[in-house]
């Protein structure tokens, strides 16, 4: 193999798991480090720095992170990042005069943004204090898009959500609430040097079976991401004691645990497949079972049963799953009396609004087409990001998108080709203070994952927004912050030093280093003491060593940065350094190119 | 904050011997040598040896003199016994300790000036009754725990670190053990574990005194220009003699054995030698001496499993011992009383 180049940031980036995990990179060891040392604020802002909302989202990210989480590798149990990031913002003290802010001196462009959701509000928090004159429309009369509407108060107070998306409104974002885009071609014809599109993914999806238009007074099927945003602005307030929902995916969850809060008693999700295809999160099916919501499994709806103009049950096909054929095939019919149905099967985007003849294209299922890298449309000078781009995703999607979006716009407006982006870079810093002191707490520690504390189920249902989740204690989170295997803090070669003693070899407690010939990467992988299971993972291959010509092999993927290969070396040709991405922003665009 | 202990990661999946041991079971307390220190690399490849010959560890004795290879019995094995003796008298506990119980594998290691020097009469004699045991010479031709004197190992025109020249030609232990009578006599080297390996478990299949002189480098001390122990050195001047293979059960040794030697030994074990110089013989002890006379260049470091006898009579086959350690040996049988020595006494008039 050639020897390894550690000279691109994405080598080192890869093995901080989490942060290659995380579509905005946050840099999750480090914050990790930073709350261990009770420096709140920092770890708050480090993380705003690439999440934005680190408040909202350490109680609500779909946590891409925890499943590639190397300690999941180590004792089976992720580091609870999301929960940590809650403890950094929960007591976090007075940043405002940390925040980034919009200079009194505005550059002269002009950028308009559909809706006020994660992603619009991330593009002007990355472009108001380059200088930008950000204007929001959105049809609604509060921000944070499906964060308001959609997410429960039980899971995110408006408290949360008010402060995270009030500081960037604050910035100076000029916010149309109440104000519907209707088209895209007037709003062209305002003159704005950029638009951004973050409309979201509106719609629900609809289930035409026979009987779903035969009531005749008022409907009791409901449209999941329609009724939770009912409930959000208090339009809905009751349900039916029995409530069917029709789908098992994280809409689904809220809305049988809204259901739970709204006076539904015999509450029952309805899964076509079996466990292992649901599409909710296991933390959220855990929470909603808590709560006494019933799951059944291979039940396919069939139709509405009304009854005189009014909805009575539903009926399902009892279906049987084939494993070996990967299919199900329908073995009964039954018949589930029910007061309501709720809808939770997806959502879709809708563009009423965008006219199909400004030149901008659409593709497949009626999405935009959206260039992944610029998140530019066929349309120069409209960019797409969050769930308007490639449909339904997450918050931290949504936020990843939009900063690359502010990339492009801000290129966009001085007259850069979009697609010229500024590069990642890094910085290697080494960590070690003196014999056996590393300036990190490299001991490994056994602990398991701590678990949260929730409100007990007695109290829990007394008023709809009251969150369930308490936070860490004290004691928990000095534990989980333990945990952490420092992944950023990496084990830096320098070959020319190595003497080939060996020492490293025999500490390594992970049996993650060889020195042998060289071979082909099939070939070499076959060499090592501890069988490579995880090709994802780099394989570390030095220049030919001094002494021998071999080379020195390390498979990054079991090590768990003890840091006791640094200390055993005699010539010091092992460091930890601790690993700083240097993630590209719109601000960076700008340095990139003034000089 | 630091921590320089190794953790035992759950998750990472272990090998397991016959006994359901893992080869993390055999190791010891952190290594507190010198970081590089080639007496590390010693211990490690005795864990890995025990490990694979799965020997239950409360059948290991471990003996040590005094000197930093005197101290790594405590980085092997936790689980077994042992004897920190004073300087140069390990193999005089040793030989007690073997006279009492035959049953336990005794591993003792010592270095070049433990041996060479202050122990080298308590060697000679253990050589001579054949004790069955290993016996290590963690070589580094200096004195290293008292910061690096010349050694009786030491070269002539090696220098110190500060480029003084020995000027007293060496022992060469391995010279030593032949002339002497030693059963199993080796040279390895600590930064050769794939060839050190195989040495140190063939020690332990041995029946008889097996000398192994281990070339290991003081990083400390000894490891400059101008040095004739240290790891550049070695690399560039070691010539491997053999090409071994151990059988650990001889009866499924495989392959054919044209043009090799091969040894059984009592254990059960099979070696098999192949590709050997075709002046040399490694039963013959004639042919090593002769072999190795002829090669003693100053700038060749000979390695390899030189001489292998395993017909001669051991400490408790000299001495006509009973078979059963003495601890399981009943006290009327051991101490038969006053007047069983009148009797014996008797005998002598
Ligand atoms: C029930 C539910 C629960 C969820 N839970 C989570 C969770 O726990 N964690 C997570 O990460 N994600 C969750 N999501 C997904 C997440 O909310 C979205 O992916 C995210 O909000 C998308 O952000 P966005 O900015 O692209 O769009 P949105 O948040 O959808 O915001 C779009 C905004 O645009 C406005 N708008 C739309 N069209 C127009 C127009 N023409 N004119 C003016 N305004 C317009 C809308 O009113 C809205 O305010 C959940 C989604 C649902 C439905
Ligand atoms: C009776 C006695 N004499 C002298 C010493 C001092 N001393 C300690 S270790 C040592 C030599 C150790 O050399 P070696 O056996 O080669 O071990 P190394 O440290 O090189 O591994 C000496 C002379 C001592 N401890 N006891
Ligand atoms: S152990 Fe820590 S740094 Fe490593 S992947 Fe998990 S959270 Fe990230
Ligand atoms: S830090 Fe070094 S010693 Fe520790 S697991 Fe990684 S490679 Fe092994
Ligand atoms: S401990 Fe250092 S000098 Fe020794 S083999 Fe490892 S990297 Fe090389
Ligand atoms: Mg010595």
């Amino acid at each position: 193999m050639d020897p390894t180049d550690v000279a691109d940031p994405t080598y080192y980036h890869r093995v901080v798991d989490c942060q290659w995990a995380c579509p905005a990179h946050t840099n999750v060891p480090e914050y990790i480090r930073l709350i261990a040392q009770g420096r709140y604020d920092d770890a708050y802002l480090l993380n705003r720095e690439s999440n934005v909302f680190p408040a909202i989202l350490g109680r609500t990210c779909d946590r891409p992170c925890e499943p590639a989480c190397r300690r999941t590798r180590v004792d089976g149990e992720a580091v609870a990042i999301c929960r940590l990031k809650r403890v950094a913002a929960d007591l976090r003290g007075d940043v405002a005069d940390r925040l980034p802010r919009a200079p009194a001196e505005k550059n002269g462009k002009r950028i308009a943004c559909v809706g006020a959701g994660p992603a619009s509000l991330t593009v002007a928090n990355d472009l108001l204090p380059l200088g930008y004159a950000v204007t929001i429309f959105e049809q609604h009369e509060t921000a944070g898009g499906l964060m308001r509407t959609n997410i429960p108060a039980f899971r995110l107070p408006a408290s949360v959500l008010d402060e995270e998306t009030q500081v960037i409104i604050d910035m100076g974002v000029d916010i149309r609430y109440g104000t519907r885009v209707t088209s895209l071609r007037a709003l062209l014809a305002e003159g704005y040097d950029a638009v951004f599109v973050g409309s979201g993914a509106p719609r629900g999806k609809e289930l035409e079976l026979p009987g779903r238009r035969d009531e005749t007074g008022e409907t009791h099927i409901h449209i999941g991401i329609d009724w939770l945003e009912s409930i959000a602005f208090g339009h809905t307030t009751s349900i039916g004691e029995r409530v069917l929902i029709i789908g098992v995916g994280n809409t689904a969850m809220d809305c049988c645990r809204s259901s739970r809060r709204l006076g539904g008693k015999d509450i029952k999700v309805m899964a076509r497949r079996p466990r292992g295809f649901f599409k909710a999160s296991p933390w959220e099916l855990e929470d909603a079972e808590e709560e006494g919501v019933e799951i059944l499994v291979n039940h396919s709806p069939k139709r509405f049963v009304v009854e005189n103009g009014k909805l009575t049950g539903m009926e399902f096909e009892i279906l049987e799953w084939d494993e070996p054929a990967a299919h199900s095939r329908v073995v009964d019919t039954v018949v589930l009396p029910c007061d309501d149905v709720i809808l939770a099967i997806g959502q879709e985007n809708a563009f009423p609004w965008i006219e199909r003849d400004l030149g901008l294209r659409f593709g497949e299922w009626d999405l935009p087409i959206v260039d992944e890298k610029t998140m530019e449309s066929t349309l120069p000078g409209v960019f797409f990001g969050g769930d308007s781009a490639f449909g339904p995703k997450n918050i931290i999607w949504a936020v990843a998108h939009a900063h690359e979006a502010a990339i492009s716009i801000h290129n966009h407006c001085q007259g850069v080709p979009v697609d010229q982006r500024p590069p990642f870079g890094m910085n290697l810093i080494s960590q070690k203070m003196g014999i056996s002191q590393w300036s990190y707490a490299n001991d490994f520690n056994p602990a398991g994952r701590q678990q949260m504390d929730h409100v007990e189920l007695s109290r829990r249902f007394s008023a709809l927004n009251l969150e369930v989740e308490l936070g860490f204690s004290a004691e928990q989170t000095a534990r989980e912050v333990q945990r952490c295997l420092n992944c950023d803090i990496q084990t830096v070669f320098s070959g020319p030093l190595c003497i080939e003693c060996d020492a490293c070899i025999d500490v390594c407690p992970a049996s993650c280093l060889t020195i042998t010939a060289n071979g082909s990467e099939g070939e070499l992988a076959s060499r090592l003491p501890a069988p490579r299971t995880n090709p994802e993972q780099g394989l570390y291959v030095s220049a030919p060593l001094p002494q021998t010509g071999r080379v020195m092999v390390k498979d990054e993927n079991v090590c768990v940065h003890c840091g006791l290969c640094a200390e055993r070396c005699p010539t010091a040709a092992w460091d930890m350094e601790r690993f700083e991405l240097k993630i590209p922003y719109a601000k960076d665009a700008t340095v990139a190119w003034s000089r | 904050m630091a921590s320089i202990t190794k953790p035992l990661i759950p998750l990472v999946e272990l090998e397991r011997n016959e006994l359901g041991l893992t080869v993390r079971d055999y190791e010891g307390a952190m290594s507190t040598l010198c970081a590089g220190c080639g007496h590390d690399s010693v211990t490690a490849t005795i864990v890995r040896a025990v490990f694979e010959l799965a020997i239950p560890p409360h059948m290991i004795s471990k003996l040590s003199g005094i000197g930093c290879s005197s101290k790594t019995p405590a980085y092997f094995v936790r689980g077994a016994h042992g004897f920190n003796s004073v300087h140069g008298r390990m193999v005089a506990i040793a030989t007690g300790a073997n006279a009492a119980n035959r049953k336990l594998h005794y591993i003792g290691v010592s270095g070049d000036g433990d041996s060479l020097s202050i122990g080298i009469g308590h060697l000679a004699h253990a050589i001579r009754r054949n004790v069955n045991m290993l016996y290590l010479i963690e070589n580094n031709g200096v004195y290293g725990l008292t910061k690096g004197q010349f050694s009786a190992s030491t070269d002539v025109n090696s220098t110190s670190k500060r480029g003084e020249p020995n000027l007293l030609p060496p022992i060469d232990p391995v010279m030593l053990g032949l002339s002497l009578g030693a059963t199993f006599v080796a040279r390895g080297f600590s930064g050769n574990k794939e060839h050190l390996l195989p040495l140190i478990k063939a020690g332990l299949e041995h029946t008889g005194f097996a000398l192994i002189d281990v070339i290991s480098p003081c990083v400390q001390f000894n490891d400059h220009e101008g040095s004739t122990k240290s790891y550049l050195f070695t690399r560039h001047h070691e010539v491997q003699v053999d090409d071994f293979t151990l059988f650990q059960d001889g009866i499924h040794a495989n392959g054919s054995d044209d043009g090799a030697v091969t040894v059984s030994m009592h254990s059960g074990a099979l070696l098999r030698f192949r590709s050997l110089p075709a002046d040399y013989d490694p039963t013959d002890r004639a042919s090593a001496i002769a072999y190795l006379e002829r090669h003693k260049a100053p700038d060749e470091v000979l390695t390899g499993l030189f001489y292998v006898n395993e017909a001669a009579p051991d400490l408790h086959e000299l001495n006509k011992t009973v078979t059963e350690p003495l601890v399981a040996v009943p006290f009327e049988r051991l101490c038969p009383g006053a007047s069983a020595l009148e009797e014996l006494q008797k005998s002598f008039v």
